[in-house]
């Protein structure tokens, strides 16, 4: 954390962490549920970008995931796009959706924010229930999204069709995007996003057009939920209606708040352990929801700075003990 | 209004009335917690809900509606007592997010609890026998029931309102929205103040979800809904004053309403849409006391 003048390059911590993403599907019960923590740490990353970085608490992600989800998901079905021209349009749409959305949810500071991003996730949700239910399928989601092989024509070809070979597909992408948030973030840019964070009034005293800024965060925040949603929606050959729903929104503030919103890599971890416990849970009770919810009661009582960030400030106390 | 007569609009009124109630409750609540405690209570759609399910117990058990009337806002009232003082209470002084992080958390909670105790599944809930059938109302022909909660609804907001403005804790209460810190130094505990108000203001969720049980039965889910139709009641009034509230809910139960009617399909995004365009030409609500609460 902090600010630094890392430039374009990640720190130690951070190879690492990617370098362990690369044997993390050997580590996991199956492979499948690895690429779900990919494609969810992502989402979790992208939205912590707004929570973490700038302090604003959405409760509207879902939208932006379902716009990638279905933006993908439409492009390969009804323009049999490739692969990623098809992943470039969900993330377009996601953006889009996320400029327009923003416009309006910023017109309220304070907890309104938190509301008007619920309720214009709600909206999406119902316009894709009914009013555009011929495109979006309904109830039943969006079927037969087909997968295309990873190609430049002419050159290659390559099939990502089976867990592990989309893992992979997957990481080079996600470790892409790490690589760019971490930039956005140490980018002077990102300096001002935690001088809203820790003081908006002082920010807008500093002569920053706040309102310009949280916008383009929030677009910044929709690039990469948007981009999760496309993944998801290519690797389950699906988009499903309940992407767009508030559940959506609510599993990614609990991964992210799990994880430790004040850091990084916080939010991936707190994707992995939410999955990992729903996974685990749900085997043993129907009822894992009561659990999840409980342990996220009991962290943001106790532990409000999540795993990781518990983790991070036992080490960095040791040191200083040392 | 194309082929509609002026019945069947005096009607769709006053169901737009009888929806907007409920929303009055519910915004009221909201308010008064957020006005005094600056705490977003995300639990509040699930103590509507858990209020009807409190509802179908009492009902079940005694076989009469009057008394789950009275017992309602009672049992809601007192789970928001407890969840004030187990675990809100250690969040005050933090940022305003994380009270609204730990309700979040709580509905999970509670949906599931419900779930697991009465089913997922949901019921149906008989309408008090008292109040089946039509009442004539002079122009047009009503469910007694509906008009029974306009006129519930109506009582129970002058009542509170009388509280606010004409009795010493009521006056405590008011003085707390404005500035808390002054209402301590001024020798009052005004923990005991939040305390009390977080109770009526979740009992009175509660009462909203018995009150709108046998219209629409009861369900684990049907919190969440509201909750999200009360927050676009709360922008567009704003969480000032109880008149923004009643102004705003039946406002929006008219437009959920008259939507409805003439464009069936548009009905459950109207609400939403009549909020954005309120946000564009004032967005600071429609009473808009901006700055005050944001």
């Amino acid at each position: 954390m902090g600010i630094s003048a890392r430039g374009f390059f990640l720190s130690r911590s951070h190879l690492l962490f990617i370098l362990f993403l690369t044997v993390f599907p050997f580590i996991v019960p199956y492979t499948a549920i690895a690429n779900q923590i990919l494609i969810f740490g992502l989402f979790a990353m992208g939205y912590n970008i707004l929570l973490g970085n700038t302090g604003l608490l959405s409760f509207g992600h879902a939208a932006l995931f379902g716009l990638g989800a279905y933006g993908a998901g439409m492009a390969l079905v009804y323009l049999k796009t490739g692969l990623f021209t098809g992943i470039l349009i969900g993330v377009a749409a996601a953006s889009m959706g996320a400029a327009g959305i923003g416009y309006f949810c910023l017109k309220r500071r304070g907890i309104y924010f938190g509301m008007l991003t619920l309720a214009f996730a709600q909206l999406l949700y119902f316009l894709a229930l009914t009013v555009f239910d011929k495109y979006t399928g309904g109830d039943d989601g969006l079927r037969n999204i087909p997968l295309p092989p990873v190609s430049v024509p002419g050159v290659f070809s390559v099939s990502i069709d089976g867990p592990l070979r989309f893992y992979y597909f997957l990481f080079v992408i996600c470790a892409l995007s790490l690589l760019v948030i971490r930039r956005i973030l140490d980018s002077p840019f990102g300096t001002v996003l935690q001088a809203i964070r820790e003081n908006e009034k002082r920010a807008k005293s500093c002569g920053y057009n706040v309102n310009r800024v949280k916008w383009i965060a929030f677009v910044f925040s929709g690039f990469f939920s948007g981009l999760a949603g496309a993944l998801y929606a290519v690797y389950f050959h699906l988009a499903p209606l309940n992407t767009l729903y508030w559940t959506t929104s609510g599993s990614v503030v609990m991964m992210t708040i799990l994880g430790g919103m004040g850091t990084f890599v916080g939010p991936f971890i707190g994707a992995a352990i939410f999955l990992l416990l729903q996974d685990l849970l749900s085997t043993v009770t129907k009822s894992w929801q009561l659990f999840v919810g409980g342990i996220f009661m009991l962290f943001v009582l106790f532990f409000p700075e999540g795993i990781w960030g518990t983790l991070q400030e036992k080490i960095r106390f040791r040191d200083v003990q040392e | 209004m194309l082929g509609m007569s002026f019945t069947s609009f005096v009607t769709q009124l006053f169901i737009g009335l009888q929806i907007g109630m409920v929303y009055v409750l519910l915004a009221i609540g909201l308010s008064l917690i957020f006005g005094l405690m600056t705490v977003v209570n995300f639990a509040h759609g699930t103590f509507f809900m858990f209020g009807a399910y409190m509802g179908l117990f009492m009902v079940g058990l005694t076989g009469n509606f009057w008394i789950s009337l009275l017992f309602v806002p009672l049992a809601t009232g007192l789970l928001g007592l407890i969840v004030e003082k187990v675990t809100i209470r250690r969040l005050y002084g933090r940022d305003l997010n994380y009270p609204l992080l730990l309700t979040f958390g709580l509905s999970f909670v509670m949906v599931e609890g419900v779930r697991l105790i009465w089913g997922t599944s949901g019921s149906p809930f008989d309408t008090p026998s008292a109040l089946v059938g039509p009442v004539n109302l002079g122009f047009a022909m009503f469910p007694k029931y509906r008009v029974f909660v306009i006129v519930a609804t109506a009582v129970i907001v002058l009542a509170l309102w009388l509280f606010l403005e004409k009795t010493d804790l009521g006056l405590i209460i008011r003085a707390g929205t404005r500035d808390s810190l002054m209402v301590r130094a001024l020798g009052i505990d005004i923990s005991k103040i939040w305390f009390l108000v977080f109770g009526m203001g979740t009992g009175l969720a509660g009462i909203a979800g018995l009150l709108a049980a046998p219209m629409r039965g009861v369900h684990p889910d049907m919190g969440i809904e509201m909750l999200i139709d009360s927050f676009v009641v709360v922008v567009v009034g704003g969480m000032g004053s109880i008149w923004g509230a009643v102004v705003a809910g039946i406002l929006i139960g008219e437009v959920v309403s008259m939507i409805t009617f003439f464009y069936p399909m548009m009905g459950e995004v109207a609400i939403f849409i009549f909020m954005a365009i309120v946000l564009l030409i004032r967005p600071s609500g429609l009473f808009g006391e901006a700055g005050l609460l944001e």
